[in-house]
């Protein structure tokens, strides 16, 4: 029992880690990656919202009738990101003015759905902790990679303190909306040339 | 954008704001039904048809009922559960009264519920404090770029079939890429309003 919840939790991490393997819930990895700060905050907040979600739907799976479940998970994932957004607006006040519109629209991730529904609603409660807990960082590990280099080429930065010194010109590209979609495309290249 | 005219609200949500290039929402739809031209006018046209009237009952359900009641904090999930069984209604209507608009829909339907355009849309006019006419044009205007976008891309993507890709950077790497190439072109609608 006990290998199989480590193999829960360590396929997120590799083996079907989001958004690469899995190409869902890209609104958020391609919206707020601009620096790895916000990436970070992003993947903790989903990674809450993950986490509590398929534990309350793993425990209730035997409760919500079938023909509904759908609409009893968005209930059960709004209701922890109500959670989130008021902990973030008292808590980290900046961080939220940051992710802005991305914190509600956790609601409407398809990962979490998606986890909710393919793997919560018909394990148990531990296997279902670890496999939220692994997409979970694997999913912030994801952002975090994609804003480290967003954020190291396009603002010359990393966690806010300069990388190349005063010298260097800004690739302004990549902070942008175009340069979010290229970049993660190159690196979805990059992971298959792993294969 | 609340003090803007109605055409300036238009070209703003369709090109300078577009919600797939600009705001990055409805990513999901947007790399999954664009692999045919035929899924991808459908998806559109779902979109246009849902976020429209999402846009005006989202409205009044914030301004009605969780304004006055001091429920702000709710509205995550009041907004969700109003666009998911608008969904579910939209769906029996069209069952109903128009079967063959219905079948074209099909199956983009129900999954708009997740389309986080829909949501992301409604959340924008409530946070701009637009006014009812106003976030129904706004909601409108993000709807048509949504499927403008959507389309283009999906013309786009039936060509790079035809073309002979590098393995790795097979199906979704090249369509991102090429996602990152048009919202460029977007990129110079940038001042306009």
């Amino acid at each position: 029992m006990a290998k199989t919840i480590t193999q829960e939790f360590t396929k997120g991490l590799w083996a079907e880690i989001p958004p690469f393997r899995l190409v869902l819930g890209l609104c958020p990895v391609l919206g707020v990656t601009t620096t790895m700060e916000n990436g970070i905050g992003m993947g903790l907040a989903t990674t809450f919202v993950l986490l509590c979600s398929n534990i309350l739907v793993s425990a209730l799976r035997n409760i919500i009738p079938p023909k509904v479940r759908i609409a009893c998970f968005i209930i059960i994932i709004a209701t922890f990101v109500i959670v989130v957004e008021l902990v973030m607006q008292a808590y980290a006040y900046p961080l939220f003015l940051k992710l802005g519109l991305f914190i509600p629209l956790i609601v409407v991730n398809c990962i979490v759905l998606g986890r909710a529904e393919a793997f919560a609603s018909k394990n148990g409660l531990l296997p279902s902790m670890a496999d939220g807990l692994g997409i979970g960082i694997g999913f912030t590990l994801s952002l975090a990679a994609l804003g480290a280099i967003r954020e190291i080429f396009g603002t010359g930065t990393f966690f806010g303190a300069s990388v190349f010194g005063p010298s260097f010109q800004p690739f302004t590209f990549m902070i942008q909306a175009p340069g979010a979609f290229v970049c993660l495309g190159l690196m979805l290249c990059i992971m298959n040339l792993f294969e | 954008m609340s003090e803007m005219g109605y055409f300036s609200i238009i070209i703003s949500t369709i090109f300078v704001n577009n919600i797939l290039l600009a705001k990055f929402l409805g990513n999901c739809p947007f790399l999954g039904t664009s692999k045919k031209m035929e899924t991808a006018v459908g998806m559109a046209m779902a979109v246009v048809f849902v976020l429209v009237m999402a846009g005006a009952i989202t409205w009044v359900i914030y301004h009605v009922f969780l304004v006055p009641f001091d429920l702000v904090y709710l509205r995550t999930i009041a907004f969700i559960l109003v666009i998911a069984s608008l969904v579910q209604f939209v769906e029996l209507f069209l069952k109903k009264s128009i079967p063959a608009l219905y079948a074209g829909l099909g199956i983009f339907l129900p999954l708009i519920t997740t389309n986080c355009a829909v949501l992301g849309a409604c959340v924008i006019n409530i946070d701009e404090e637009l006014s009812f006419i106003k976030s129904l044009v706004s909601s409108f205007g993000f709807a048509v770029g949504f499927g403008l976008a959507l389309v283009l891309f999906a013309g786009v993507r039936e060509r790079i079939l035809l073309a002979r890709v590098p393995k790795p950077l097979q199906d979704t790497s090249i369509g991102l890429v090429t996602a990152g190439i048009i919202a460029l072109a977007f990129f110079s609608f940038k001042g306009m309003v």
